[in-house]
């Protein structure tokens, strides 16, 4: 059986998607800036895509900015706003502590320019309270970013109500809805947001794209200097197949949410209760507050990074937050932040369903995720000791 | 190019000399779960000094359980002062290299296997020069705990 379970980390273009970029591949090659037909037919495949994102988010065309993706979305808002507060001597920015890198490292930036940056706790289950942003704004908060999901554990962010609280402060209020966007219901008015990022290759569209909404009245900062493209703001011959195709993917998924969801919601309920199965395990978040198709699972005794191999070998694509996998020391940031301690938080398994995914394919994950976790243990050290009271376990049996 | 030598993942995937000796005449465990692995590696040492058989343990990521599968796979049979030579760089090589970020996991097969000796010396009243063995160090200062 081949399963690709790690969606959350990006998707496969759909078929049509692939078959709108090919058509503006062979058919649209003019430069938008050009005056002449070719580029006036890119322009307006442009200018259409961007009514048709706006119609989905529910804003006007001129407020979408296309982008390279994710991450540039989230450090131009962050730059951004942090650039509008200074002007009016605001330099505090609140955010989370298992926010995405693209937003904490551009964070991390701005405090060595003097900013203060607040990241607010998001306690076991993975979710900050509106309380927690009321409590944290001053009168020199320039900004509140905070995800709409998260990216390893799923968990869905009251993003509504922060947005209110912000609103009612004067507030900007940034979100990084990389995670959300095709999965879940985003609206930017009724979310009360002033700035949100999308990245296209979460939701079966291209990877290199996405887009940034920033309300009208937000003069945004270049990251990208150069021509006059995208009113301005962010210069470059514009990407048109990758965005029609973004644009496509885009209105495929926001038209299957529903459906999707009915789809993946009971399967998903059955593979957390499935690996819940397994002794001294965890669910990573809240079991409720999150999007429909990830599943994030501690496991004592073993490492993340030989499970996810094995896995592999089984034929099953996941990932995991282990310091081994991350390419670091340290385990999993997002896994620290819900207060699992590190020798936990090395055995991690992410695990972000298709929309395709069956009943059957769900029996085999949790079925090689048991044996390939029993293999591990069996020769495990740590795990002798904790079965033996050498060490003391972590979570309950 | 894949993340592992064929070599890394044979042993990963097929790891030699998985489990315990009984009464092993000498034991030696480096790492702690904090850092995400542990070896542990026990040594059957006969009269004349030589491994009969050995044992190992670990609790880590793919390339710590092929260091610690090759790294007992090149002292078994052997006597043990050969034992006590091999290297973290023989135990990369003859996995057909790690990648960088993952060179301490053949450094905890090499102080894996020296501790097991140690404590065969140890419990045998055998002396040895202290110098030779590495230092009980923990390893938390690399997880910023
Ligand atoms: C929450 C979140 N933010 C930002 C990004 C970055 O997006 P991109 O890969 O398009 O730059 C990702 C994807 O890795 C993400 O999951």
């Amino acid at each position: 059986m081949n399963i690709y379970a790690d969606n959350a980390a990006t998707t496969k273009l759909s078929k049509s998607v692939i078959n709108e970029m090919v058509y503006y591949m062979e058919n649209v090659n003019g430069n938008p800036s050009s005056l002449y037909e070719t580029g006036q037919k890119a322009k307006e495949a442009l200018e259409d895509a961007r009514q048709r994102v706006a119609n989905i988010l529910n804003c006007e065309a001129r407020e979408i900015y296309f982008t390279s993706g994710g991450s540039e979305s989230d450090n131009q808002a962050i730059i951004s706003a942090a650039r509008i507060g200074e002007k009016k001597g605001k330099k505090h920015i609140i955010s989370t502590a298992f926010e995405h890198h693209a937003v904490l490292h551009t964070l991390k930036k701005l405090e060595k320019e003097g900013f203060e940056i607040t990241l607010l706790d998001v306690h076991e289950e993975g979710v900050v309270t509106p309380k927690q942003v009321e409590d944290a704004i001053r009168d020199d908060t320039a900004l509140v970013t905070i995800m709409y999901a998260n990216n390893e554990i799923g968990t869905i962010q009251p993003i509504k109500e922060i947005g209110e609280i912000c609103r009612k402060k004067g507030v900007l209020f940034h979100s990084d809805a990389v995670q959300a966007v095709g999965h879940i219901k985003v609206d930017v008015q009724k979310d009360n947001v002033d700035m949100l990022s999308v990245s296209a290759h979460k939701f079966h569209g291209p990877k290199g794209c996405g887009i940034l909404y920033a309300k009208r009245n937000i003069v945004l900062t270049n990251i990208i200097e150069g021509g006059a493209q995208e009113r301005g703001k962010r210069a470059g011959t514009e990407n048109i197949p990758g965005i029609m195709g973004m644009t496509k993917a885009l209105e495929e998924a926001v038209a299957s949410i529903d459906e999707n969801a009915q789809h993946i919601i009971p399967l998903r309920d059955k593979l957390i209760d499935g690996l819940n199965s397994i002794s001294y395990s965890e669910l990573n978040g809240d079991r409720y507050k999150r999007v429909p198709a990830t599943v994030n699972f501690c496991f004592e005794g073993i490492e993340g990074e030989s499970l996810l191999l094995l896995l592999d070998d089984k034929g099953i694509a996941v990932s995991s937050g282990s310091a081994c996998t991350s390419g670091s020391l340290d385990p999993s940031h997002v896994l620290l932040a819900i207060g699992r301690p590190h020798e936990v938080a090395h055995g991690s398994l992410r695990i972000s369903l298709g929309d395709d995914i069956t009943e059957e394919e769900i029996d085999y994950i949790i079925k090689s995720v048991k044996e390939v976790v029993e293999y591990l243990r069996n020769m495990s050290p740590f795990w002798k000791d904790l079965m033996s009271g050498k060490r003391q376990h972590v979570f309950a049996e | 190019m894949a993340l592992y030598s064929e070599k890394v993942m044979d042993h990963f995937r097929n790891p030699r000399n998985v489990g315990v000796i009984e009464n092993a005449d000498g034991v030696g465990e480096v790492g702690n779960p904090v850092c995400g692995d542990i070896m542990k590696i026990y040594l059957k040492i006969n009269d004349d000094q030589i491994i009969d058989d050995v044992k190992f343990e670990t609790f880590g990521c793919g390339s710590a359980i092929a260091s610690s599968s090759m790294a007992t796979e090149l002292i078994k049979g052997k006597p043990l002062d050969e034992a006590l030579k091999l290297t973290n760089k023989a135990v990369t090589e003859a996995l057909d290299g790690l990648p960088a970020h993952k060179l301490h996991c053949s450094v905890l097969a090499e102080e894996a296997i020296k501790k097991a000796v140690k404590d065969y010396y140890d419990k045998n009243g055998i002396e040895y020069d202290e110098s030779k063995f590495p230092k009980d160090h923990d390893c938390e200062h690399c997880c910023g705990v």
